[in-house]
């Protein structure tokens, strides 16, 4: 089995956002990357494919990104992928710019399976796979919580409102992983020093216009803290009283 | 053709739902401020409240009619509904940033190589054309995006834009049967949930974290819950110790939230846990410590102890109810 994986550079989810001085980026002074937590589900279900495949089967991992990014390729590296590939691109993309990237590069190949996080938890928009899946002709499920493969049907279980869609698909797919999924594993020190000596593939990333900009980023009106109505239970009946009276949502 | 609005409606078990009315308002406000002529469309087998969106503002509304469109397909779906706009040459499309707009969306904005903002939370139609506000960073910042396409794909975040009613009025509805071809993908189950509402939808959350120190101690939570008809919510840690299901995580790696109401028990507030409930209109923190982060955004705060709060504040609102 052919899989990819395709995974992206994102600050750590424990960053303080503060905002570039182009007013529409992020300031990165200080800020630590890390890879995409849902690619890390991705990357693991990859694996896992793998592995239940047979040793024939490869993985490659692509990113579209700076240099940097090549940072990300290799923590999916010493995970245990094969080999990775960077569509070079120092220019923020929208979703459609990076999944052009994406598509133009799979295209060229002949995989059975693309493996994305279901969003990436920058940008959050979550359009990545659908789009991918759209230009490369492939069936697509995404927000994936289940996954079982059966001959060449794919039964995803999606996370919805409310309970989980069933759904049911064919291959080639492109399947967008959500947290729990799976657990993925952490890289051996093996993994790490293998990851070393894999190759990274770089090559422009295919050229495509944004379909949207960005004219302003900001951070959201800093909340004014409010009141501590008191230290134990003889505090709730006033509580009561102002989420009645005055903010009036109960 | 005079430029247009197609406003994309979802059903649930046939009948259209609460973010489909907010999507019909805001397409009938963007219409009127852009000038815009406007269309809706909901897909669907039997859909039977369609009629409701009369009293929004919409005038007339085009049925897809399939058995085999009953439950939701992406493939399906998608199809169908790009094949309508590029019929009437739609401008702008409007769908809700449900899970089922969210998956949609973006396939409907490859096939009519669109530009595509998601999970809007804030429109301005000032410029003579849409700037949406939405969150990125799981809302740490906010980004104004425009669009650079001639066709424009949007999607709104539900419980945020107000479905306004209009007078009374019957809209015409439109039903078109169709047989749809590509149904590649396409839903064969449906597993509901044991907690009866989505942390995604409620317009109260109780929340529960780490102070909760044990999973049975989560009761306590679930009784708050249900007197207000809440939806039970979690933090990160209790999620990740396997106490509580992913689909109750609110935050960075769970969900951005926006209710009415949101009650933080027990949780500090880690920076990725903010991000996810700050939007909340109103925030109630109960943490035995004073100093904790989740107070810094708190509304109403109560310094003390889960275990003998809740109980307490179960109990009064009881009386009320």
């Amino acid at each position: 089995m052919n899989i990819v994986v395709c995974v992206s550079h994102v600050p750590d989810t424990a960053t303080k956002v503060k905002i570039g001085d182009d007013n529409k980026t992020i300031n990165q002074a200080g800020v630590t990357y890390i890879i995409n937590p849902y690619d890390e589900f991705a990357v693991e279900e990859a694996l896992k494919w793998k592995e239940k495949a047979g040793e024939d089967s490869k993985i490659t991992v692509i990113s579209v990104g700076s240099d940097n990014s090549k940072e990300t390729i290799r923590k999916a590296l010493a995970m245990g992928v094969d080999d990775g590939i960077l569509l070079k691109d120092d220019n923020p993309r929208d979703s459609m710019g990076i999944a052009k990237a994406l598509s133009e590069e799979i295209k060229s190949h002949k995989f059975d399976v693309v493996f994305c996080g279901k969003q990436s938890v920058d940008y959050d928009a979550g359009a990545v796979p659908q789009i991918l899946a759209e230009l490369i002709g492939y069936s697509c499920a995404t927000v994936v919580v289940d996954l079982k493969l059966n001959g060449n049907k794919v039964i995803a279980e999606r996370e919805v409102e409310g309970g989980r869609e069933v759904v049911e698909l064919e291959l080639p797919a492109v399947i967008g992983a959500q947290k729990g999924l799976n657990e993925p594993r952490y890289a051996s020190l093996k993994g790490i020093m293998s990851a070393k000596k894999k190759t990274i593939e770089e090559k422009p990333a295919a050229q495509a216009d944004n379909f949207t900009e960005i004219i302003k980023m900001q951070t959201p009106a800093a909340k004014q803290p409010g009141r501590i109505l008191g230290t134990d239970a003889s505090a709730v009946p006033e509580l009561v009283r102002l989420l009645r009276e005055e903010a009036k949502v109960i | 053709m005079a430029k247009n609005i197609l406003a994309i409606l979802e059903q649930r078990e046939g009948k259209l739902k609460k973010p489909s009315f907010e999507t019909a308002s805001t397409a009938v406000r963007l219409a009127s401020e852009l000038n815009l002529e406007i269309e809706a469309i909901a897909v669907g087998n039997e859909i039977t409240n369609l009629v409701e969106i009369g009293d929004y503002g919409i005038k007339k509304i085009t049925h897809l009619k399939s058995d085999k469109l009953g439950n939701y397909s992406s493939s399906g779906y998608s199809e169908v509904l790009a094949n309508f706009a590029k019929e009437i040459d739609a401008e702008y499309l409007l769908i809700a940033n449900t899970a089922l707009g969210k998956d949609l969306a973006p396939y409907i904005a490859a096939k009519l190589n669109a530009g595509l903002i998601m999970d809007a939370i804030n429109t301005d139609s000032s410029p003579g054309e849409i700037i949406a506000t939405r969150p990125v960073y799981a809302g740490k910042a906010l980004v104004d995006v425009k669009f650079m396409t001639d066709k424009k794909v949007l999607t709104i975040r539900p419980n945020v834009f107000k479905a306004v009613t209009k007078d009374k009025n019957e809209p015409e509805i439109i039903v078109k049967e169709i047989e749809p071809t590509n149904l590649k993908s396409k839903v064969i189950d449906f597993k509901k949930s044991e907690s009866k509402l989505d942390v995604a939808e409620a317009d109260i959350i109780v929340s529960g974290g780490r102070g909760l120190k044990s999973p049975e101690n989560f009761k306590l939570i679930e009784d708050l819950a249900e007197v207000l008809g809440a939806a039970v919510g979690a933090s990160r840690a209790v999620v990740d110790a396997g106490w509580r299901p992913h689909r109750e995580q609110v935050g960075q790696t769970g969900k951005t939230v926006s209710p009415s109401l949101y009650i933080a028990c027990g949780i500090s507030g880690a920076i990725q846990h903010l991000a996810g409930m700050s939007s909340a209109k109103y925030i109630v923190a109960i943490n035995k410590d004073k100093d904790a982060p989740i107070f810094n955004v708190a509304d109403y705060g109560i310094a003390g102890d889960v275990f003998e709060v809740l109980p307490v504040l179960t109990e009064e609102i009881k009386k009320i109810k």
